[in-house]
C-alpha cells in the first residue's frame, strides 16, 4: 500500500511534466493541424541549453528558461515560417514528415555540438528531499511540478482571457472566418508555435535535472507524448493535460509495482485500448465537416 | 403499397442542440419522396444517419425488410441504398470511367481480377452515354465541370441498379440547363423502378417531380402530403416563415 | 511498344543480377545489398503509403520482426547453415502478415497523420519489446547467427540474389495490384474513404490486404538482413531511421508509381551511404540526411516520376494540340506511367 501511494505520488509530478510538453505539443496541432513529433527533440535541445547555462556560467536551471524559452520561441516560429507557412492544414501527414526531419537534425546538432554520452544538471538541490507522512517527495520533481502547474495556468489565462487567446481560438475553430473577423491567422499559427516549442524550454530545463538525456532521448519522449495526445483527444488542452496525468501515474506504478523495463510499455497499452474502444481519443470530439 | 424505407425514431444530437429529434418517416417503394424543411431543420443529418455516416443517439432503419440501428455505408449500398453528396463527392484521381468502375461493387473473385473488365468498360460506358459524359470518359474526374462532376456523381450512384437512391440537393450550385437534365434522369430512373428520397432546396423542382413531400422542422416531420397538400398547410408556411 | 517494353525489363532484370556477380570489393557489395534492399522496402511501403494513401511508420517494426524471426529460429532449430535458411522466408512472410492483421485492423480505424502517430508507437512498442524480451531477444545484447560457409570473395552474392528477389517480389506485386480492382479499390480509398465505403467498396477487407501484403514484404527482407548482417540488435533492427528512409525514397521516386519507389532508393541509398563513408559515422550524416528530407518535402513533395509524368504530358498535349489544332483527349495518367 505505501508503495502504491508512494509510486502515485511521483507519477502526479511526472505527469505535470509531461502535461507541460504535451500542451506544448497540443497547441502546435490546435493551430496548424501539425503533430510535432519533434517536441521531445526541442525538449531535450533546451535540456542541453539549460544544462550549458549551468556548466558554463552557473546560471540556475529554473532562471534558464527565461534565457531558453525565447530561444525556443524564434526557432519555433522560425520552423513555421520557413517549412510549414506553405501547407495547407489538410497536408498534415506532410507536416509531420517535415517535423520528423527537423527532429533528426536537431539530434544531428546535439550530436555535433555535445556528445553522444548521457549527461545531466546537477545542481545542488537535485538530490534533496524530504518526508510527509511517510512519503518521499524530491524537491526537484516537486519544483518542476509547481512549474508546470504555474506554466499550465498561465497558458490558460493566456488562451481564455486574452485578445491573443481569442484571435487562437478563432483560428483552431473556423480559419476561414477568423481571416474575416481580422485575425490573421497565419501569424497566429507562428506565435502560436513560438509558444509552443516555448514550452519546451521550461519542459526541458526540468526534464534535465530529473533525468539523464543524450541527443536521441527524444525518440523515448517522443513516443510518450505522441501516446499522451492521442489519449487525450488531439487538440484537446484539458484532456492532454489529464491523460498526461493518467500516463505518469500508470508509468509510475508499473515501475514500482511491476517492473521498471515494463513502465514505458503502460503508455502503449492504454493507447492501444484507448484506440479500440475510441479512435478520437478520450476527450476528442468528433471533427465537424468530415463529412 | 408498401414501404421500402422506414425511418423509425431517429434521434441525434450535438452537444446540447438536438439536430434530429425522435424522427420517424416512410418511403413508399416505386415513390419519388421528398424530404424539405427551413435551414438547419435536420435534413442532411437524418440523410446521413440514414445512410450509415453518421451513428444516431437512438431509433433505427428499416430498409427493404432489415431492420438497423447501426446501418454501414458499404453495407447498404451492397443491399441496393446509394446516396449522393451536395457536394460532389467523385474520386477526382480516377478517371470518369473508372468512377463508375469503382462504383461496381465487384465481388471477393472481382477484386482480384482485372481493374476494368471489358464488360466493365461496357457498362461504364453505356451509363456515361446516358449521361452526355462520353467524351470526358478518360479525363481525371477532377478535370471536369461542377456540374459534370455532379452527373457522375449522380450515375455512380445508379451503377448497381440500386432500388432506393437518396440525392442531397440534386439541383445545389449547378445552372437551370444541369437542373433539367437531373430530372430527367431521376424520371427515366424512375420509370425504370427505382425508388427516390431527395433533400432539395429548389421548390419549383420539389413541386414538379416529387410526391410525397415530408416536411421537417426542428429535426422531426410535421407535414407530409402531395405537392398542392403542401402548399396549402399552414403549419409548414409558419415553419419556413418563422411565424 | 510492350514488346520493347517487356525487352527493357527482361535487361533491366538480367543486368540487375549480373551486377552481383561483377567482381567489385566488399563495400561496393555491401551498397549494392542495402541499396536493393532498401528499394524493396520502399516498393513494398508504397502498397499501403502509396496506394491506399496511409502512411506508415511502422514498417521498421515488421522489419525487425522479420528479422529477429530469423535469429530465433536460428537459436532454437537446427535449420542448417548455408542457403537453407532463405528458404524459411516465406514463412516469416505468412506469419507476420497474419500478426499484422489485428495490428493493421486497429491501426487503420485512424486516418492520415493519426495513422501515422500510430504506426510510429508500432514501432517503439516493438523496440521496447526486442529490449526487455530478454528470454527470446537477449535484450541489448543481440542476437546472434553463425557466419554461413560462403566463399569469402563471393559472400555477399547469395544475400543480393535474396535481396532482388525480394524487391522483384515487390514489384510483381504492386505491378499486379495496379492492374486488379484491388488498385482500383486502394485508389478510391485513398481520394475519399467515406464515399468509398458509400458506393459498396470492401475498404476495410482492401486496407487489411494491402497492410498485411506490404508489412509481409519488410518482413522477409528483414529477415534477409539479419542473416546477412549476422549480429542484430533492438535499436538497430527496429531504427525509426529506417522507416523514414522509406518515406523518403517514396516520396523523392513517386507515390503510387510502379517503379517510383525503388528509383528513390537507387538514388538515396547509395547517397547515403557515401554521406556516411564521408562525414563518417557522424552526427553530420544525420543532419544531411535532414537536410536532403527537408529539400524533398518541399520542393519535390509529388515525386519524381508523378513530376515527369505531367511534364511529358503537357509536353503531348501542346505538341498534339499544334497538329490538330485544339481538340484532344488527354491520355489517363496510369497508361503514361511506366
Amino acid at each position: 500500500m505505501h508503495l502504491l501511494v508512494q509510486s502515485i505520488i511521483v507519477g502526479v509530478l511526472t505527469g505535470g511534466v509531461y502535461a507541460l510538453m504535451a500542451t506544448g505539443q497540443t497547441l502546435i496541432f490546435g493551430v496548424m493541424r501539425v503533430i510535432n513529433v519533434a517536441q521531445g527533440a526541442m525538449v531535450i535541445l533546451a535540456a542541453y541549453l539549460s544544462s550549458s547555462l549551468f556548466s558554463s556560467f552557473g546560471i540556475d536551471p529554473f532562471l534558464s528558461i527565461l534565457i531558453t524559452a525565447p530561444i525556443l520561441f524564434v526557432l519555433g516560429f522560425t520552423i513555421h515560417a520557413t517549412f510549414l507557412r506553405r501547407l495547407r492544414p489538410e497536408q498534415n501527414e506532410l507536416s509531420l514528415l517535415i517535423m520528423f526531419a527537423v527532429a533528426l537534425g536537431i539530434e544531428g546538432v546535439l550530436g555535433l555540438a555535445y556528445s553522444t554520452t548521457y549527461r545531466s544538471i546537477q545542481t545542488g538541490y537535485v538530490n534533496r528531499s524530504f518526508t510527509v507522512a511517510g512519503y518521499h517527495v524530491a524537491l526537484v520533481r516537486l519544483l518542476a511540478f509547481g512549474l508546470s502547474a504555474v506554466i499550465l495556468v498561465g497558458l490558460f489565462l493566456l488562451l481564455n482571457r486574452s485578445r491573443f487567446g481569442r484571435s487562437v481560438r478563432a483560428t483552431v475553430q473556423n480559419p476561414t472566418s477568423a481571416r474575416l473577423l481580422g485575425v490573421e491567422p497565419t501569424r497566429v499559427a507562428a506565435i502560436g508555435f513560438g509558444l509552443g516549442a516555448a514550452t519546451a524550454a521550461a519542459a526541458g530545463a526540468v526534464y534535465g535535472l530529473v533525468y539523464p538525456f543524450n541527443g536521441g532521448s527524444h525518440y523515448d519522449l517522443i513516443s510518450r507524448l505522441l501516446s499522451i495526445v492521442m489519449l487525450g483527444g488531439l487538440g484537446s488542452l484539458g484532456g492532454s493535460v489529464i491523460a498526461a496525468l493518467v500516463m505518469g501515474v500508470a508509468e509510475s506504478v508499473v515501475a514500482a509495482n511491476v517492473s521498471p523495463i515494463w513502465s514505458s510499455f503502460t503508455f502503449f497499452a492504454v493507447l492501444l485500448a484507448v484506440l479500440v474502444f475510441r479512435p478520437r481519443g478520450l476527450f476528442g470530439v468528433a471533427q465537424r465537416g468530415a463529412l | 403499397m408498401s414501404n421500402l424505407l422506414d425511418v423509425a425514431n431517429l434521434t441525434k444530437r450535438f452537444g446540447g442542440v438536438t439536430a434530429v429529434d425522435d424522427c420517424s418517416f416512410g418511403v413508399e417503394e416505386h415513390s419519388i419522396t421528398a424530404l424539405i424543411g427551413p435551414n438547419g431543420s435536420g435534413k442532411t443529418t437524418a440523410f446521413n444517419m440514414i445512410t450509415g455516416y453518421l451513428p444516431a443517439d437512438s431509433g433505427h432503419i428499416v430498409f427493404g425488410g432489415a431492420k438497423m440501428s447501426r446501418p454501414r455505408p458499404a453495407q447498404l449500398a451492397r443491399l441496393g441504398l446509394c446516396r449522393t453528396f451536395q457536394q460532389a463527392r467523385v474520386f477526382n484521381q480516377l478517371s470518369t470511367r473508372e468512377n463508375l468502375v469503382a462504383a461496381s461493387q465487384p465481388s471477393w473473385r472481382q477484386l482480384f481480377g482485372a481493374r476494368s473488365t471489358a464488360a466493365d468498360r461496357e457498362q461504364a460506358d453505356e451509363l456515361l452515354a446516358d449521361f452526355n459524359l462520353s467524351d470526358q470518359a478518360d479525363k481525371l474526374a477532377r478535370e471536369l465541370s461542377y456540374g459534370q462532376r455532379k452527373l457522375l456523381e449522380f450515375a455512380a450512384a445508379l451503377v448497381g441498379s440500386p432500388r432506393l437512391i437518396l440525392l442531397d440537393e440534386p439541383s445545389a450550385g449547378v445552372n437551370p440547363v444541369m437542373i433539367e437534365t437531373m430530372e430527367r434522369h431521376v424520371r427515366s430512373r424512375h420509370a425504370a423502378g427505382a425508388t427516390f428520397l431527395i433533400v432539395e432546396h429548389d421548390m419549383n423542382l420539389v413541386m414538379r417531380l416529387c410526391d410525397p413531400i415530408i416536411v421537417l422542422d426542428q429535426g422531426s416531420p410535421i407535414a407530409t402530403g402531395t405537392p398542392s397538400e403542401i402548399q396549402m398547410n399552414s403549419a409548414v408556411l409558419d415553419a419556413y416563415l418563422g411565424a | 511498344m510492350t514488346v520493347v517494353r517487356r525487352a527493357g525489363l527482361a535487361l533491366l532484370l538480367t543486368a540487375a543480377v549480373l551486377v552481383g556477380f561483377v567482381g567489385v570489393t566488399h563495400w561496393i557489395m555491401n551498397i549494392f545489398i542495402f541499396t536493393v534492399m532498401y528499394a524493396g522496402l520502399a516498393t513494398g511501403w508504397n502498397l499501403v503509403g502509396g496506394f491506399a494513401g496511409y502512411t506508415s511508420l511502422g514498417h521498421a517494426a515488421f522489419f525487425g520482426i522479420g528479422a529477429y524471426a530469423m535469429d530465433v529460429t536460428f537459436e532454437h532449430h537446427s535449420i542448417g547453415a548455408g542457403y537453407v535458411p532463405f528458404a524459411i522466408l516465406p514463412f516469416i512472410g505468412i506469419g507476420v502478415a497474419a500478426l499484422s492483421i489485428p495490428l493493421g485492423w486497429i491501426a487503420m480505424r485512424t486516418r492520415a497523420a493519426t495513422f501515422a502517430i500510430v504506426t510510429i508507437t508500432l514501432l517503439f512498442v516493438v523496440q521496447t519489446l526486442a529490449f526487455n524480451l530478454k528470454s527470446i531477444t537477449h535484450g541489448s545484447q543481440g542476437m546472434g547467427i553463425t557466419p554461413p560457409p560462403f566463399a569469402l570473395h563471393t559472400y555477399e552474392r547469395p544475400f543480393y540474389v535474396a535481396m532482388l528477389a525480394m524487391l522483384v517480389l515487390a514489384l510483381l506485386i504492386t505491378w499486379y495490384v495496379q492492374r486488379s480492382k484491388l488498385g482500383l479499390a486502394l485508389a478510391a480509398i485513398r481520394d475519399d474513404e467515406d464515399k468509398a465505403h458509400g458506393v459498396g467498396v470492401h475498404v476495410t477487407a482492401v486496407k487489411l490486404i494491402a497492410f498485411s501484403t506490404s508489412v509481409a514484404i519488410a518482413s522477409m527482407i528483414g529477415a534477409v538482413w539479419a542473416y546477412y548482417v549476422l549480429f542484430i540488435y533492438p535499436q538497430f533492427a527496429v531504427d525509426p531511421l529506417i522507416s523514414i528512409g522509406i518515406v523518403l525514397m517514396v516520396f523523392l521516386g513517386g507515390k503510387g508509381t510502379l517503379w517510383g519507389p525503388a528509383l528513390g532508393a537507387l538514388i538515396v541509398v547509395p547517397a547515403q551511404q557515401y554521406f556516411a563513408y564521408e562525414l563518417g559515422a557522424s552526427k553530420l550524416y544525420l543532419i544531411a540526411y535532414a537536410g536532403l528530407f527537408l529539400v524533398i518535402m518541399l520542393f519535390l513533395p509529388q515525386g519524381i516520376i508523378p513530376s515527369l509524368a505531367s511534364w511529358a504530358d503537357r509536353n503531348r498535349h501542346r505538341r498534339a494540340r499544334t497538329l490538330s489544332g485544339g481538340q484532344l483527349v488527354s491520355p489517363p495518367l496510369h497508361e503514361l506511367l511506366p
